[in-house]
């Protein structure tokens, strides 16, 4: 067990050199030079040529990419992630700043899918082919599509502006305001977590029902144990394991509905700092975010296929 | 196929439709999908009107018979611009999912049937990708190309790749190993011909599901994109850019961002509910699983 935690700790670790080495391309291969960006808003043409060498080296983009990159890869072990060339923030601050509103609402948002998720599929699969069974499918079917900058808007209209029940937009520390922290999240949380639960949904549901057909579920059955015994102690933890994994890809998905959630509700999280730092093209905030994205989304992987052989000692740690 | 088979083919390809069929939800996404290919198609026979046309004295009409849905705010015509933007979802989906396929076919069946070095290095690099949210690389990759069509494509296929890539390198590795390819190669056939007669067949059910399904994603990657104004650059009719549009005038006219966020949802169910149903007639083992 510790040899193949080893391993994986290792593997995760090349998976992250990687994964800088892809951010850091990516963001100069393409086209776009934030040199320019912030040169428009500060007048370019009266620039000279010499002021323009100047500005470049002050923020080390006259070097060559491969010492860019070395030089990035340096601050980063010191906690330093660099200044945002727009507004010369430093990168590491803002997003200590932004990264707990959006685990705030991504935390709640994953909790209530997995707790409105999981009972729901477990109850679609038992009763199959019910009333209760069609509905749960179908209400899973439209959570997986629909898209949830559209839901956010719609639950604006209703909740917000027609009912008047709930605040339209904004965010506030729970340490604050509590209720009215309570109150903004409630929309935004619920988007997030649409898909999310949805997937959860189905894939508990497909789960269970393959559990089921088990010889060992008959055999219970035959012992004349009780449903809810069966399912708890028979069933659930077998058909589980697949909704486990689930759940780790979903902090990906949180992810990214954040980007779309914070922008409709005006949310200044995690999400909407890479969208600002993409329409301005601020190279340094934007690596930052996908940065720390990246690695939450790498240490929810990595503690999901940890869980494994808790969950299934039949997975042989290879 | 040679003529004795033929007949065994029929049966096969009547008990896929049949199975197909049966779930009347399957039925009612695929004519979803057929009536939103026709539209893409031949939007002016579904509407009179330009969906470029401004008439400044005619900004943000409500709904009438005139105006099914009203007008937007620079007044275009709002049922209009949704039908003609079910060309712009289509030409998205169909060469986004196109490009992810093709080279992520490609790249699986590589690392799959060459293994070592190359192999790592191909899943590793797909692991890399799959850590960051798709729809966060499609808007880093689309903002930095710049927003239009063809960089969208770009982007979103890029996000759609490492799921082809994984689906051939599972199925190459398991295969390689038949006895039917020791055959083959015994008798002469190339690497290339052993991957294109024999493993690549061997994916079809699930590359066809997988293909339905990721129609669907893409075309609500695009929304989303669009709808953030990283995605299809203006005045080109997107449904994600109207929803964005509409926003702003919610309180007065919800139907300018309602109308066309129902449309996305309308196509995006259809095509997953497509995709189920083909993965239930084509292979049910994979439920669950795509």
């Amino acid at each position: 067990m510790t040899g193949y935690i080893v391993r994986r700790l290792i593997q995760a670790f090349f998976i992250l050199i990687l994964v800088t080495l892809l951010i850091f391309f990516i963001m100069r291969i393409l086209p776009g030079d934030p040199i320019y960006m912030y040169l428009t808003m500060m007048e370019a043409q009266r620039i000279s040529e010499k002021d323009l060498m100047a500005l470049k080296k002050q923020f080390g983009l006259d070097k060559p990419m491969i010492i860019q990159y070395v030089n990035w890869i340096r601050g980063l072990t010191h906690g330093d992630m660099g200044t945002s060339i727009l507004n010369r923030d430093s990168v590491g601050k803002e997003i200590k700043k932004r990264l707990p509103r959006t685990a705030y609402l991504g935390l709640l948002a994953l909790i209530i899918s997995a707790a409105v998720g999981i009972p729901a599929g477990i109850i679609s699969a038992t009763r199959r082919a019910t009333w209760l069974d069609n509905l749960v499918t179908t209400i899973a079917n439209c959570g997986i599509t629909v898209p949830i900058f559209w839901l956010g808007i719609v639950f604006i209209y209703i909740f917000g502006l027609y009912l008047k029940w709930l605040p339209v937009q904004g965010y506030t520390s729970p340490f604050d305001n509590f209720w009215l922290s309570l109150k903004q999240a409630i929309l935004p949380v619920l988007c997030l977590a649409t898909m999310p639960t949805a997937g959860i949904m189905r894939q508990t549901r497909s789960s269970t029902l393959e559990v089921l057909r088990q010889d060992y579920v008959r055999t219970a059955w035959a012992k004349g144990l009780r449903e809810p015994a069966i399912i708890r102690v028979h069933v659930l933890k077998n058909a589980l394991i697949p909704v486990v994994t689930l759940i780790g890809l979903t902090v990906r998905v949180v992810f990214g509905g954040s980007v779309l959630v914070e922008t409709v509700f005006n949310i200044p999280g995690i999400g909407r700092m890479t969208v600002e730092g993409i329409l301005s093209q601020d190279y340094p905030v934007v690596q930052g975010a996908l940065l720390i994205i990246s690695i939450t989304v790498l240490l929810a992987n990595l503690l999901v296929d940890l869980s494994y052989g808790w969950l299934d000692p039949r997975v042989k740690y290879e | 196929m040679n003529r004795k088979e033929k007949p065994h083919a029929k049966i096969e390809l009547r008990r896929i439709s049949r199975v197909f069929f049966t779930r009347k939800v399957v039925l009612f996404g695929f004519i979803v999908i057929v009536i939103f290919i026709f539209t893409a198609l031949f939007p002016f026979l579904l509407t009179p009107y330009d969906p470029y046309r401004q008439q400044l004295e005619e900004t943000l009409r409500p709904p009438s018979a005139k105006h099914l849905l009203g007008t937007d705010a620079i007044g275009r015509d709002t049922y209009t611009r949704i039908i003609y933007g079910a060309r712009t979802s289509l030409v998205t989906g169909v060469f986004a999912t196109f490009l992810a396929a093709s080279f992520g076919m490609a790249m699986g069946l590589l690392a799959g049937f060459y293994g070592g070095i190359t192999g790592t290095a191909i899943m590793r690099f797909t692991d890399a990708i799959m850590c960051f949210p798709p729809i966060l690389s499609a808007l880093v990759i689309s903002g930095l190309l710049g927003a239009g069509l063809r960089n969208v494509v770009i982007a979103i296929g890029v996000t759609l790749l490492p799921a082809y890539c994984r689906l051939m390198y599972a199925q190459t590795i398991t295969v390689k190993e038949n006895d039917y390819v020791l055959a083959a190669r015994s008798l002469g056939a190339t690497n290339l011909r052993i991957m294109l007669r024999h493993v690549l067949p061997n994916c079809f059910p699930p590359l066809i599901v997988l293909i339905t399904m990721n129609m669907g994603t893409a075309i609500l990657s695009e929304a989303g994109l669009s709808f953030l104004g990283v995605g299809i650059k203006p005045p080109l009719p997107a449904w994600g850019a109207m929803v964005s549009e509409g926003y702003l005038y919610l309180r007065s006219h919800p139907v300018l961002s309602f109308a066309p966020g129902l449309a996305i949802m309308l196509v995006v169910f259809a095509f997953n509910m497509v995709g189920d149903g083909l993965r239930d007639a084509l292979d049910p083992r994979l439920r669950g699983r795509i």
